[in-house]
């Protein structure tokens, strides 16, 4: 596999450092632009297993709205994210919900739980 | 039932709101009262269903509306009055309040001290006098937000946005996770308005184009939006001619910034900096009227929620030692004056003695970024105050420095403080 | 060959044709009011100044010097009648600079010509004393007690219903296609709605009046030019202006003035821009600076900051010559019962001042008639009262805790900025003319027309117009159809 250099811009604090990574594949060789050891944990990351917060919406019946608000309890692989909302588009809950409700448990065979992210009281 | 008079009445229940309602409660305030004019307590936090609230003050990432519950249960738990669904229509300088609901009627309520808690609202389409055509399709960010996540219903399949201020950016996400296209972010500035940490992970993770300085130059379409034009600008933010790009599109959000909403504030007397469009406040918050307080983006626009609440608890703290009659007129206060890129500071006027309970801590916005070291440098005429280090500034992100309790003899000889930022 | 016979089908509901109905609903006759759109005064009465005109300014001899003056005088009764808001404060031609000065001289002479009565010559200090804002170099103005302002989406919409009230039938995207004739006598219209029978048509169709006219085969050389007018609007709480500010006039228009609505607003405009396409009210670039340069010529201090809407009307030019022996001048209104054609009333051009106007124009029509022999007999029942629903917001704080009482719907507010409640929303569904639509609830209750331009309350009326009407959320518009707001479920991908 030949080298490759990728840009990425550091989230993980608000300076937001542009990273050129040069790396193999998922093997990172050099990380060049971080103005501080994080970078190269970001770049790691990214290279290996990047992954995301997902926040969406469920269906509700009987509530006073449609729609409840949900958040992945943990961050889920980056690949997965437009699986894990089709996914969500399926499940359909009765009101009331309470938040930190499981509405999915292991999404995807992740390990990680879908929660509400609010009450959403029963509706007229 | 309403009561007649109350200790604290808090307008408005955002983050904000609630965490005066919360404070003015824990300060000692009896009677504290929030009215909202939702249907629910929470304000604009419900309609963010995306995280990044609470990192701060909660050290936790939670969604809008789980930020938001922590808050409105513990307002719940002391004991805070909610009037929901209603509207103020009037405030008195004696802090006489006229409310209405479809449940309560006509209320007319006497408050010892008010906390203005009511948020901002969106720049529109004719703040920025875009041309063409007024069809349907043309919404704020946050008119898109209420619909697609709380209504349940999509305003449109194929958008352009206009503006990348974070709730923008956020939309484009959200919008994309809905199954809509997002054809791209223009940005009439040379740099990006709101949050890098949004740039990255709802733009660049989804590839949604972003192009600085562009703006929209035209909506076409008669019913419906059809095609947006777009164009490059120069320095001045004029369109270069040749630059037109025709973008079909049956979508335009706009997300072009956040006015305070101060209509109430007029009506109370209350005096608001044109700069920020907010009242004036002293470092207790207190308006230009005595036991009227404000916190929150009815103040100035903030960049991260956990800021609000920091605020919207001062606030509270004010208001409740105001109406127990503890809270002190300051003898002497001094100005504090926005230096060398800087666009406003809050507070606008800090009691010089307030220093000795406490550090005091200045918030403020810079006009150009700068992505080099630099010093916030407080200063008192040539002389040095107290000063900061950053690694950088920028528009987009709220700059603070505190003034620490040290620099109590330094302030005691100054008239104006005058912040700036400086390379170093 | 027709649906149903009518005495009288009025082709177009703008102001002149709701003014017409309104009038004509007085006898005993049979009427039916068509328009295209999917509300009334959705044409030139969509877009204008509303302004009630004191009549300084139209050539003396012209039709549209003595409607003007004419329609003048009769709004205080029209406005008592119909209910609608208007306030006789009064306008001013203000000259800046010594060389304006003259000019005021000529409009002095037109007004006494054309019969204004309340006309006074202002000194430059007496100006800058009632009006601060105003451009200190300002050397004096003429000042007309006569004028007025308006809101002139309630008098269109105030018009038709009384009209309505009086059994005339209303009939909404029902467009005019063609006239049918027996010889040289129209005794129908062809609509895109069937056809029906006639004795008289009326053409009030503003900007299509040409079309109309033709295809009664009158007037073939006549041409109707849309020019359009490009308008800003202010935040009230920001700059007030107390009176009308007219600049002094050009040979074209009576220039860009600054003026206020009756919800105290300014509003500066318009530009005059002649056009070919009779529905292009863009916005563009080059007019609103051309409206920005003459305005703050007048009013200085101005602030884009303070800008909450830009919009754009336009007004429907025509060019037939002045009949008046003697008077040179080519954009008259056409006024008359041709010879050429029986059973037709033609009017055409009706442009600015064309709302001040309105009400004399019907009154004419009805003089034209009886002069063509028709036997106008008045209704016993005739009500010329149309009853004004509650404005939350024009209530004292007695009577706004009367009407919630009675009714909570007003105790909730759909629109913060202009205090807009639900209670009004609702009537204004279930009126007589009802509201379908976002932008008709808005020019009836001036909802979203405020700083926030209907960001807080489109959903709310998207929701209470789905529940009133019966139909999902989905197919509610903006203007009609074709401008649903919303697409699918958020949840429904395919959709």
């Amino acid at each position: 596999m030949a080298e490759e250099l990728t840009k990425l811009i550091c989230i993980t604090c608000p300076v937001g450092c542009t990273l050129e990574v040069t790396h193999e594949g998922k093997t990172l060789i050099k990380v060049e632009g971080n103005q501080c050891k994080k970078g190269v944990d970001y770049a790691e990351g990214e290279l290996t297993d990047p992954r995301r917060m997902v926040t969406s919406t469920v269906k509700v019946r009987g509530g006073v709205f449609p729609l409840v608000p949900v958040y992945t309890a943990a961050p889920i692989p980056k690949p997965l994210i437009f699986d894990l909302l089709a996914e969500l588009r399926k499940v359909e809950l009765q009101a009331p919900v309470k938040v930190g409700q499981v509405v999915l448990k292991n999404a995807l065979g992740t390990g990680v739980d879908i929660l509400a992210s609010r009450n959403l009281p029963a509706g007229d | 039932m309403l009561k007649q008079k109350y200790d604290v009445i808090v307008i408005g229940s955002g983050p904000a709101g609630l965490a005066a309602a919360i404070e003015a409660k824990k300060t000692g305030a009896e009677d504290v009262l929030i009215i909202e004019r939702a249907k629910e307590l929470g304000g604009i936090l419900q309609q963010c269903i995306h995280n990044g609230f609470g990192v701060e003050i909660l050290k936790q990432d939670l969604p809008g509306p789980a930020y938001a519950q922590r808050f409105i249960d513990e307002a719940e738990q002391l004991g805070v009055e909610v009037l929901l669904d209603a509207m103020v229509l009037d405030i008195s300088p004696a802090r006489h309040i006229y409310a209405i609901s479809k449940w309560s009627g006509f209320a007319e309520l006497d408050a010892r001290a008010i906390v203005l808690s009511m948020g901002c609202r969106e720049r529109t389409r004719a703040q920025i006098r875009i041309p063409g055509t007024r069809p349907a399709g043309v919404y704020t960010a946050g008119t898109a937000q209420r619909f697609v996540n709380i209504e349940g219903f999509m305003p449109g399949k194929r958008f352009v946005i206009l503006g990348s201020g974070d709730i923008g950016m956020i939309m484009a996400r959200r919008l994309t996770f809905e199954g809509a296209k997002v054809e791209r972010v223009l940005e009439i500035m040379p740099f990006l308005t709101g949050l890098i940490r949004n740039y990255v992970q709802c733009l660049l993770d989804f590839n949604i184009p972003l192009q600085l300085r562009h703006t929209v130059s035209r909506i076409i379409g008669n019913s419906r939006v059809e095609a947006v034009e777009a164009v490059q600008v120069d320095d001045k933010w004029q369109p270069i001619p040749g630059t037109e790009e025709i973008i079909p599109c049956d979508t335009l959000l706009l997300s072009v910034g956040l006015i305070p909403e101060n209509e109430l504030s007029r009506k109370a007397g209350v005096a608001l900096d044109p700069v920020t469009g907010g009242p004036y406040v002293d470092e207790g918050m207190q308006t230009s009227v005595p036991g009227i307080f404000a916190a929150g983006n009815v103040v100035h626009v903030y960049d991260l929620v956990d800021w609000v609440t920091e605020a919207g608890f001062r606030a509270g703290r004010s208001a409740a030692k105001f109406a127990l009659a503890e809270r002190k007129r300051a003898a002497r206060q001094v100005k504090l004056q926005p230096g060398d890129n800087i666009r406003y500071i809050v507070p606008h006027v800090m009691d010089k003695e307030s220093l000795a309970e406490a550090d005091q801590r200045l918030q403020m916005r810079v006009i150009q970024p700068i992505e080099d070291k630099v010093w916030v440098e407080v200063l008192d005429g040539d002389n040095l105050v107290t000063r900061k280090s950053q690694r950088y500034v920028r528009p987009g992100e709220m700059v603070t420095v505190d003034i620490p309790q040290k620099a109590y003899d330094a302030v005691q000889k100054a008239d104006t403080l005058t912040v700036r930022v400086v390379r170093r | 060959m027709a649906n149903k016979k009518y005495d009288v089908i009025i082709i177009g509901a703008g102001v002149v044709g709701c003014m017409v109905a309104r009038f004509l609903s007085r006898y005993k006759l049979d009427i039916l009011l068509i328009d295209k759109e999917a509300d009334v005064g959705m044409g030139a009465s969509s877009a204008n100044t509303a302004i009630v005109h004191a009549g300084y300014d139209p050539v003396p001899g012209s039709l549209k010097a003595i409607m003007n003056v004419a329609g003048n005088r009769m709004w205080d009764t029209l406005a008592g009648e119909l209910n609608f808001p208007f306030e006789r404060r009064g306008d001013y031609v203000v000259a800046i600079g010594d060389e304006e000065l003259p000019l005021l001289n000529n409009l002095w002479e037109r007004g006494v010509k054309n019969g204004v009565p309340g006309m006074m010559m202002l000194s430059g200090d007496e100006v800058r004393r009632r009006e601060p804002n105003i451009n200190p170099k300002v050397s004096g103005a003429l000042w007309a007690s006569t004028g007025g302002i308006c809101d002139p989406f309630a008098v269109v919409i105030a018009a038709a219903e009384n009209a309505v009230q009086n059994g005339v039938t209303l009939m909404l995207e029902t467009a005019f296609e063609d006239f049918v004739m027996e010889g040289n006598r129209i005794v129908g219209v062809k609509t895109n709605r069937g056809t029906f029978g006639c004795r008289w048509a009326i053409n009030s169709a503003g900007l299509y009046s040409d079309v109309v006219m033709h295809k009664a085969g009158q007037y073939p050389e006549f041409k109707i030019t849309p020019r359009k007018g490009e308008y800003y609007v202010f935040d009230r709480a920001e700059i007030t202006i107390n009176n009308v500010l007219f600049p002094v006039p050009t040979p074209v228009t009576k220039g860009i003035l600054v003026t206020t609505t009756i919800h105290g607003n300014t509003i500066i405009g318009p530009n005059a821009q002649d056009i070919q396409d009779k529905e292009d009210r863009s916005v563009t670039r080059e007019g609103l600076a051309e409206v920005w340069r003459d305005a703050t010529k007048l009013v200085p201090k101005l602030d884009l900051r303070h800008v909450i809407a830009v919009f754009a009307g336009l007004r429907p030019g025509g060019n037939a010559p002045c009949k008046t022996p003697g008077v040179n001048y080519g954009h008259d209104y056409i006024i008359e019962i041709p010879e050429g054609v029986q059973g037709f009333v033609n009017l055409g051009g009706i442009e600015s001042p064309g709302l001040t106007s309105a009400p004399a124009i019907a009154q004419r029509v009805i003089e034209m008639l009886k002069d063509a022999g028709e036997k106008l007999e008045e209704k016993r029942d005739w009500d010329p009262i149309r009853p004004a629903r509650p404005r939350f917001r024009d209530l004292s704080p007695e009577e706004q805790k009367i009407l919630i009482r009675n009714d909570p719907r007003y105790g909730r507010i759909v629109c913060r900025c202009e205090t807009v409640t639900e209670g009004e929303i609702v009537a204004e569904i279930h009126a007589p003319i009802p509201a379908r639509t976002y932008d008709a609830i808005k020019r009836r209750t001036w909802l979203g027309t405020g700083r926030c331009q209907g960001g807080f309350d489109t959903p709310r009326v998207v929701e209470i117009l789905a529940r009133e009407l019966g139909i999902s959320p989905l197919e509610v518009t903006k203007k009609g159809p074709g401008s649903q707001f919303l697409v699918r479920p958020t949840k429904d991908v395919e959709g």
